[in-house]
């Protein structure tokens, strides 16, 4: 399962970052071909309003969707990671009070919090990470702590700390290995996600500018282009967008079957 | 004969947690007395055991000279120094000399290190060899705890390894630092019991070898029998009965040793075994009984033992006793 | 009448990494009113053989070959719906951990409610309620408390109760799983007298499986050993202890302290506990026997019957000619 998970993604990736080499046409140039023509030999995707050609747009629309995937996870990682070590280890009031905060933050749902923040903001890959990153810290946080507080009570951990070391040494040594395996797990679906809410965010246009190909754009604008019979525009971006989401879930999938059965010897 | 330990009035009181609302309608707060003003002194080079049910306190007694869990009151002498209250570097440097082993072999191992790098780890805390150096004492160190040839158990990882080997690598990474004290927490009740006595002939080893002394706390008053020096019987957070581990076996003076003693199956099927009944159960560590508080359970009970706590007095030559009536036997029922 | 007989039972585990056969072609019958003690350390199967026998074996387990009769009847074939009503009413099954093993936001009276009134649909609620205080009162569980929670008692009640399930329809056999691995010693010689003092009282077959050889050496009529997943041996409790035949008796009767002794010289068994999934060639127990012999290594020894029901499965006994 994970082999094919990684696959897709790969060949994704592979595709977006050669797009601008394979692509037969400019993405974003109007007029190469025929507007709103449906997928014919020469443009298999069809054309877009304003003759712009699909398959094009299809081959690079991914950079935006894939740029917002890593860099909110990367941010999620550096700061909902480290924070949910301290917590939980330092325990007390400081952990209840970031507990506090982190719920709250879980409370929202995803979308509508995602949307409040990337509208603070200049539109851009840089926001729309940002507020992807804000909705998904409080996962990490979670999972993180609840990790952390069961390995702190385990032998083990007792054991390093009467034999006298640091605290700093206890989380890196000890407790960060072993957490790592479950954050790897909600950092493949925490892609999956956020793929698919920046496709949202774009939908209520607080994505890119339009002139960059991205395949949540063309979900916005395919959207109207539906009512009058071009359905090409929606539904290969679409199809592109569900899979590279499934893949990131099947990837995480993957690693969440191979780490517990092991864990369980 | 010297003393390497000396605990006075030791009492380690744990808060209930209260929930939301009763913290808004009550004053008070309620402990979980684990340790309930305890005395004893360990001798240097002696297997000093704690024994007793689940709840008795021995655990947290052995957390308590271990220092990972700090004494609500009383003090603990280690080597003359009072180490109750250290902190920071002191009491980092006193790790060195007081060491732990615990009871579950799979929990007691960070799966994710290499047995070599978990050996080796205290080593490196204090800063105390490096690279070849610390490579030789590891295998030095696991060749002493009879895992030979040490070179093939370095690279390996716990999950490779059978029960007892894992052990085998706590006890090796507890005597690494060559230190002076270890308190084995039932270190081979979740062992097979066909392979606890090398455990514990390793330990009886190690002890002539490095000149160790030993807190062990067990519940299985056999192993305690088999491994001990002295014995300490814990009920309920208090010493009921400390003497030389025959004298205890032979002359049992506390109704609740008697009781414990009279409980332990014996592996022959021809003999009959006439178990000392005891009433009731062991009440919660919350709402411990007045005056003496195994008196609810006891059949020597009478008055003064529910209005005053005995206090734990020398009855023999080295044998201790918290009761106003020692020795008392049981009526035997129709 | 026998009440049970195992035949040639063998109980395999299909895992990712290979076959492991938990259970090795073992046999034996039990009669009414019998107490067995089924002994083994890790990779034993004695579990899994004791499960088996209510056909509860998880998942990846399957039973490869033989028999298991109850009453004559081979339950290795019944469909779930017919082992359903011999579960619990015929053969009944304690657990391990009191703690999980109740349901924690049911009454201990509707537990018992429930139960009876699954296997007999036809009685009535104030009826299945009088059983249940018989039963509490059979165990010494005080008749008020019928109405608490599992959290309310101790370990050792809730292994009580859950024994008090068990025998609520009076099962022709009963099956203990380390029944008091997780009590104190004083909760555990309680537990223990309960179970014989019910096996006495209502003619009911009590198997006890434990790695504690003590306990079945003093509680148990006869006693079954187990060494990854094959029967070593078999035979009367009294017998087993004067004169045990196998090596791994042997060496496991040394290895166990007795208080009665005075210092008491224990012995222990060199080697690890076996690796199911990589078992050595012949008999399992041949690289910590201090017996072994060349056949021992190439094959796997045959059950040898000793006279009066001892059974041993080692080639120092015979089965060398073939």
């Amino acid at each position: 399962m994970i082999f094919i998970g990684i696959l897709i993604v790969f060949s994704i990736i592979v595709m977006t970052l050669l797009g601008p080499w394979i692509a037969p046409h400019d993405p974003f140039k109007p007029g190469v071909g025929p507007p709103r023509s449906p997928p014919t030999s020469e443009f298999p995707f069809g054309t877009t309003r304003l003759g712009q050609d699909m398959l094009s747009r299809v081959l690079t629309g991914g950079a935006v969707m894939l740029q917002v995937a890593f860099l909110s996870a990367l941010l999620c990682f550096v700061l909902g990671v480290p924070i949910g070590l301290f917590s939980s280890y330092v325990g007390g009031k400081t952990d209840k009070i970031f507990s506090m905060v982190m719920d709250s933050l879980y409370a929202f749902p995803g979308l509508v919090l995602a949307i409040a923040i990337a509208a603070m903001f200049e539109r851009g890959v840089i926001s729309m990470s940002f507020a992807i990153a804000v909705v998904y810290i409080p996962s990490y946080f979670r999972i993180v702590r609840s990790q952390v507080l069961t390995i702190k009570e385990l032998p083990y951990t007792m054991a390093a700390k009467a034999a006298g070391a640091k605290w700093h040494t206890v989380l890196s040594r000890h407790i960060l290995p072993n957490v790592i395996p479950s954050i790897v797990v909600v950092m493949s679906v925490n892609f999956a996600d956020a793929i698919l809410t920046a496709a949202g965010l774009t939908f209520v246009g607080l994505g890119v500018s339009v002139d960059v190909p991205d395949w949540g754009y063309d979900l916005t604008s395919g959207r109207k282009d539906l009512a009058s019979g071009m359905w090409w525009v929606i539904t290969f971006p679409g199809l592109m967008i569900i899979l590279l989401a499934l893949g990131f879930t099947l990837i995480g999938e993957g690693l969440s079957e191979l780490t517990s059965p092991r864990l369980k010897e | 004969m010297s003393t390497i330990w000396s605990v006075e009035h030791l009492r380690k009181y744990f808060p209930v947690q209260k929930s939301f609302f009763e913290r808004l309608f009550t004053r008070k707060t309620e402990y979980v007395k684990a340790v309930d003003d305890v005395d004893f002194s360990i001798r240097r080079g002696e297997v000093f055991t704690l024994a007793g049910e689940s709840g008795c306190g021995k655990t947290t007694t052995g957390m308590l000279l271990a220092r990972l869990i700090e004494p609500t009151s009383g003090k603990m002498f280690f080597e003359g120094k009072n180490i109750g209250m250290l902190r920071g570097e002191e009491l980092r440097r006193l790790r060195r000399k007081i060491q732990i082993i615990f009871q579950d072999p799979y929990a007691s191992l960070n799966p994710r290190m290499k047995i070599g790098k978990t050996v080796g780890h205290p080593l490196e805390i204090h800063g105390l060899a490096k690279g070849s150096e610390k490579g030789k004492k590891v295998l030095e160190v696991l060749g002493e705890v009879g895992l030979t040839p040490p070179e093939k158990f370095v690279d390996l990882y716990p999950h490779q390894l059978s029960g007892g080997q894992r052990q085998r690598v706590a006890v090796a990474r507890s005597i690494i630092l060559r230190p002076e004290f270890i308190v084995a927490d039932e270190p081979v009740s979740m062992i097979d019991v066909s392979i606890r006595t090398t455990i514990i002939d390793l330990m009886l080893d190690l002890r002539e070898k490095l000149g160790l002394t030993y807190l062990f706390i067990t519940h299985d008053l056999a192993v305690a029998k088999y491994i001990s020096d002295r014995i300490a019987i814990m009920y309920l957070g208090k010493i009921v009965e400390l003497s030389e581990k025959t004298e205890l076996f032979s002359n049992p003076l506390h109704p609740y040793t008697m009781a414990l003693l009279s409980a332990i199956p014996l592996p022959n099927p021809e003999r009959k075994r006439q178990t000392i009944e005891l009433k009731g159960e062991v009440p919660s560590a919350i709402r411990i009984p007045s005056g003496c508080r195994f008196h609810p359970r006891c059949f020597a009970a009478t008055e003064i033992c529910s209005q005053q706590e005995p206090k734990l007095t020398l009855v023999g030559s080295d044998h201790f006793v918290a009761c106003y009536y020692p020795g008392a036997r049981p009526e035997q029922n129709g | 009448m026998s009440l049970l007989e195992v035949d040639h039972l063998t109980i395999d585990y299909k895992t990712r990494r290979g076959i492991v056969r938990a259970v090795n072609d073992v046999s034996f019958s039990m009669k009414k009113g019998e107490t067995l003690g089924l002994v083994g350390e890790s990779g034993s199967g004695k579990s899994t053989l004791g499960l088996s026998l209510v056909r509860l074996v998880p998942f990846p387990g399957v039973i490869r070959s033989g028999h298991i009769r109850v009453e004559k009847k081979d339950i290795v074939s019944l469909r779930d719906k017919e082992m359903r009503s011999i579960r619990g009413s015929k053969i009944a099954f304690v657990f391990q951990d009191p703690m999980t093993s109740l349901n924690p936001v049911k009454r201990i009276g509707d537990h018992f409610i429930e139960f009876l009134r699954t296997h007999t649909p036809h009685i009535s609620k104030k009826e299945a309620l009088k059983r249940a205080k018989n039963i509490l009162d059979e165990l010494g569980i005080p008749n008020e408390r019928i109405n608490d929670y599992p959290h309310q008692f101790s370990g050792g009640m809730r292994q009580r109760i859950m024994i008090g399930l068990a025998i609520a329809l009076n099962p022709s056999l009963v099956i203990a799983d380390e029944p008091t691995t997780a009590l104190d010693v004083i909760v555990q010689d309680k537990i223990l007298g309960i179970l014989k003092d019910l096996s006495r009282a209502h003619d009911m077959a009590l198997i006890l499986i434990t790695h504690d050889l003590s306990i079945v050496l003093e509680r148990c009529d006869n006693i079954f050993v187990m060494y990854a997943g094959h029967q070593v041996e078999y035979g009367k409790s009294e017998e087993l202890y004067r004169d045990p035949k196998h090596p791994y008796t042997q060496k496991l009767l040394q290895s166990i302290p007795n208080i009665e002794l005075a210092d008491q010289k224990l012995d222990a068994i060199p080697g690890s506990p076996p690796d199911l999934l990589n078992l050595p060639k012949g008999c399992p127990f041949w690289p910590r026997c201090p017996h072994v012999m060349a056949i021992c290594r190439i094959k796997v020894p045959p059950i040898i019957s000793l006279g009066s029901g001892h059974l041993v499965k080692c080639f120092l006994y015979g089965g060398t000619e073939s």
